[in-house]
């Protein structure tokens, strides 16, 4: 590992802070204009985080410290997992020591302490929260599991590093275990990003909330900080469906600066493809009732079991 | 070392028969914990040194009582020695912790002479180099643990567990004493030495069954498990620590010993059962204990969760090893095993923290509990860190052990069998839902123990714990995070016992770059939880400070914010009951014919609105019900023979005879 990886590895996590809050500007953009409404800057984001920050925060009287101290360890754990997703770069020093099971994992510890921090004050909304997005992660995370065994079977290799050069090589091709493991892994995205139709961020309705239940209580800058881990893990989840199933254009560590600067507006433009497939779904279709969702999520886990299985059936795999 | 080891098992004895007047006073009872405290770790200690430095002393003990046929050995090999360390650190500290809290026991007589027994009967399992002093230890662990339980006899509930678990436990022992008579051949050779030398080929199957009752039953596979969550919350809670952190591990120590060790070269399809039924007890167990709205219970049988999930590591070790995949095989056993010391050591903590929960407010009931977090914080700061570390979250050492599982199943395509290669994807993703309904759990046993408002008067009068308690729980804490982020030590530990079980041993890892374990090779997969740890570290904090920097630093406190609609009182909270009901119904209708009835006054009325929930325990209705009908009815048949004239029952008396004089006459 060299010094200068260590500085793009910097680099990226910087970025993926960075950008995050302008990706959910631009999927806000697009929604309002596929519903014809003019919709705000994709800068308003990070104009809200600013006003969040210097707002007052209110606490609820009988709130205790992991109240005050969960928006700052879910914000970390969702920043770390995002810093191990290679986005303009492959090839990471991070990659060698935390591999996508990591990811998947980092991402339940963020759940887990959200889930406790919407059951801390005591009030109905946070339990409802909680308790849904529990349900909700019973099924989803098993799902990306089964999604993540299909991609590493393939790579033979859990690295998102070699997956990704995997699928750059020769031996990738149009594959059913990948058409699975890729749907099992778009559903997933959807629920765990509290996207329609499983869950609808832009609403304060009670049966539309699942995320914003959980994080009713807060206010300032503990929900700057909420709000902006939100948009670093939708980042995240783009991003890891953009670098395994289109690692074109992604630079390899050590390439020169033109690579870098290649793979930078590729990794912009599958974002930005990414995101605009995602609004597009969602205005397509509708919230579903609470306990369709599980039926949603269970086929996500079915199709990533049936990859997993084919793939371990054939001999495909190293 | 052996020698060392005997005498602390007869030390431990010693203190037993001193319990009995030590526990008249206060002092004493103090005493006898703490002196098992002590010899629990030098026990460790030494159990240590021999997994760390083989071949050093491991020689065996030759003690003159036994069986006319042979006579007792004891010593600690590299498989001994680790669960000794296991068992006899997880022992010192809840010892540790029950100077303080065994200090509340109403009857202290009835636990302070058991609870040394109990331990000397675990470790003279583990020391046991013989048959014979192996099943005297088992059933030495099982009666001493039987006597704890039924310490609090008072209440039918407990008595009723006391009574189910002495029936398992000595059909357990049962099973396992005919599988020492079939390995032991005809000749009977008792030692393990001698069983190791005769060839068992025919008799490998049986043993496997016979293991799979008699361990499974002591550990918890399902169907086996009912008693465990009876009889574990029964006993007081240092007592319960013991039994489902510890005593679960000797029975798969026994489990090891007998199908890895003793039983010969295992045949693939061994490994078929053990992962149909691990992966069955792991997911019938994490949804049991969502279910439960007790405390204690929902620990116990998340135990059955997580036998179900070493289970899955010991039937991958199996598979591997039967088809000449050494690495995979010592890949599988050493997660298996890995996940036996994590367990031991975040059981340990979660059930002495509900320890301290029943004592500062007399409730085991979730319902009943709420907002401990302020009035408790040690306990509290404790408890989370056991409940992130068993839901396998990192940088705990729950997830080591899940993580490595997981690599030696993706490692499963290499199986030559399409039955193996067809249910370990399925065993996988069974190990992933029960992973992610774990933590479901442990949000609900957290969050409504510890968060949200007290829902009672005993909840919101709560008292912090006593020292002693703290600093058992908050060293256990700082274990699980040391096994998390320094996990390439435990796995070297692990080397010796893993090429004992399936002859190959993991590359060593300690010497890696940034603590990661790289368990086949670099560009497969790697893990560093200590570079994790520091990562998160370092995130939140360089966030906390941009945030101070930049961000207004008022603070203002007021009522919840509710959607506008705050309801004073804490019954408006979300209960456990309602936390699990998504999950109830998604899962439980088929698991437990879960039904739910809304009595829905009309409009205007002003009656309660009630709901009503039934669930069926399935196993129990299916497996154990007619058993117990058919045991009545029977009984019920016989009682009639009570009352029969004298010439009747010499009529007996002379048909018997007559029947076991033809049977004996047909038998030649």
């Amino acid at each position: 590992m060299s010094y200068a990886d260590w500085l793009i590895q910097l680099a990226q996590t910087a970025l993926v802070l960075g950008t995050a809050p302008l990706l959910s500007g631009v999927t806000r953009k697009i929604r309002a204009r596929l519903l014809r409404r003019q919709g705000a800057s994709v800068l308003q984001p990070y104009r809200d985080l600013l006003k969040l920050i210097r707002k007052e925060a209110v606490v609820a009287e009988n709130a205790s410290w992991l109240f005050r101290a969960a928006p700052y360890l879910i914000f970390a754990t969702t920043w770390v997992a995002a810093a191990l997703v290679p986005t303009f770069a492959s090839g990471l020093p991070l990659g060698a020591v935390a591999d996508i099971i990591v990811i998947v994992a980092l991402l339940a510890t963020a759940r887990f302490l959200l889930a406790l921090a919407g059951l801390d004050v005591g009030t109905s909304f946070g339990g409802l929260g909680s308790s849904r997005e529990m349900l909700f992660a019973s099924l989803a995370e098993p799902a990306m599991l089964m999604a993540v065994f299909t991609l590493s079977l393939f790579a033979g290799s859990t690295q998102l590093s070699s997956i990704s050069a995997y699928m750059l090589g020769p031996g990738a091709g149009v594959n059913i275990s990948l058409a699975l493991a890729l749907v099992a892994l778009i559903i997933v995205s959807i629920g765990e990003n509290a996207r329609i139709p499983v869950d609808n961020p832009a609403t304060h309705l009670e049966l539309t909330m699942v995320h914003e239940a959980m994080i009713l209580e807060y206010s300032g800058r503990h929900l700057a900080v909420m709000e902006a881990a939100a948009a670093v893990k939708l980042l995240l989840y783009l991003s890891l469906i953009a670098c395994v199933f289109t690692p074109w254009g992604t630079a390899v560590a050590g390439a020169g600066a033109l690579a870098y600067a290649a793979g930078l507006l590729a990794w912009a433009m599958k974002l930005a493809l990414l995101a605009f497939l995602l609004v597009l779904f969602e205005t397509a279709i509708a919230k579903m009732r609470v306990f369709r969702v599980p039926e949603f999520l269970g086929i996500a886990l079915m199709l990533g079991l049936l990859g997993t299985i084919l793939l371990f059936v054939s001999k495909v795999s190293r | 070392m052996s020698q060392l080891a005997a005498s602390g098992v007869g030390l431990l004895l010693a203190l037993s028969v001193l319990g009995i007047f030590a526990a008249r006073r206060a002092l004493g009872t103090r005493l006898v914990y703490a002196a098992c405290a002590a010899v629990c770790a030098a026990l460790a200690g030494v159990a240590l040194l021999g997994l760390l430095a083989p071949g050093a002393g491991l020689e065996s003990v030759e003690i003159p009582v036994g069986l006319p046929l042979g006579r007792t050995f004891l010593g600690l090999d590299p498989l001994s020695a680790a669960f000794a360390v296991i068992v006899n650190l997880a022992a010192a500290i809840v010892s540790g912790y029950a100077i303080g809290y065994g200090a509340h026991a109403r009857e202290p007589q009835r636990v302070v002479p058991f609870y040394p027994a109990f331990i000397a009967g675990m470790n003279l399992v583990l020391l046991a180099q013989d048959a014979f002093s192996f099943l005297v230890g088992w059933e030495l662990m099982s009666l001493a643990s039987w006597a704890l339980v039924l310490s609090e006899h008072r209440s039918p509930e407990n008595r009723h567990a006391a009574l189910v678990y002495l029936i398992m436990a000595s059909g357990g022992a049962l099973t396992l004493l005919l599988a020492f008579g079939l390995l032991a051949g005809p000749h009977g050779g008792y030692s393990f030495e001698a069983i190791r030398r005769v060839s068992s080929a025919g008799v490998g199957p049986i043993v496997l069954l016979l293991a799979l009752l008699g361990a499974g039953s002591k550990a918890g596979l399902v169907p086996l498990h009912a008693w465990l969550p009876l009889a574990h919350p029964a006993a007081p809670s240092h007592v319960s620590a013991l039994m489902s952190a510890v005593m679960t591990k000797v029975a798969v120590y026994g489990f090891v010993r007998l199908v890895f060790d003793l039983a010969g070269p295992p045949a693939w399809w061994w490994s078929v059962p053990v992962l149909l039924i691990a992966a069955v007890t792991a997911l019938l167990g994490v949804l049991y204990a969502l279910m439960e709205h007790d405390l204690k219970r929902l620990l116990a049988y998340h135990t059955v969760e997580n036998i179900g999930i070493i289970f899955i590591g010991l039937g991958l070790a199996l598979a591997f090893e039967a088809s000449g995949l050494r690495a995979a095989a010592a890949l599988a056993f050493a997660a298996a095993i890995f996940h036996v010391f994590n367990h031991s050591l975040f059981k340990s903590l979660l059930f002495m923290g509900s320890g301290a929960v029943l004592n500062a407010t007399g409730e085991r009931d979730m319902e009943h509990l709420g907002g401990l977090i302020r009035r408790m914080p040690v306990t509290a700061v404790a408890f989370l860190a056991g409940c992130i570390a068993i839901s396998a979250l990192p940088p705990f050492n729950g997830f080591v052990s899940e993580w490595l599982t997981f690599q030696a199943i993706l490692l499963s395509p290499q199986l030559p069998q399409w039955v193996a290669r067809l249910l370990v994807p399925a065993v996988g993703a069974t190990l992933a839902c029960s992973a992610a309904l774990a933590a479901a759990c442990f949000v609900k046993a957290f969050g409504m123990s510890f968060l949200g408002r007290p829902r009672t008067k005993a909840a919101s009068a709560a008292a912090e714990t006593d020292r002693f308690s703290q600093i058992a729980m908050l060293s256990l804490a700082l274990l699980c995070l040391l096994a998390g982020i320094l996990p390439g030590f435990v796995l070297d530990s692990l080397g010796a016992v893993t090429q004992l079980a399936v002859g190959e041993r993991l590359a060593p890892q300690s010497a890696q770059a940034w603590m990661r374990i790289v368990p086949i090779d670099i560009h497969r997969s790697a893990y560093s939880g200590l570079f994790v740890f520091v990562m998160i570290l370092l995130a939140a904090a360089t966030t906390a400070l941009v945030v101070r920097r930049v961000a207004s630093h008022t603070l203002r406190r007021s009522p919840a914010w509710d959607c506008g609609f705050p309801d004073a009182s804490p019954v408006t909270q979300y209960t456990a009951g309602s936390f699990a009901q998504p999950i109830r119904r998604v899962f439980g209708s088929v698991v437990f014919r879960a039904r739910e009835e809304v009595a829905m006054p009309k409009p205007g009325d002003t009656a309660v609105a009630r709901l009503r929930v039934e669930l069926r325990d399935t196993v129990w209705d299916a497996l154990y019900a007619p058993i117990i009908r058919l045991v009545a009815a029977t009984a019920e048949r016989l009682n009639r023979m009570q009352f029969l004239t004298i010439r009747n029952y010499l009529t007996l008396v002379f048909a018997a005879l007559v029947a076991l004089l033809i049977i004996v006459g047909t038998w030649r």
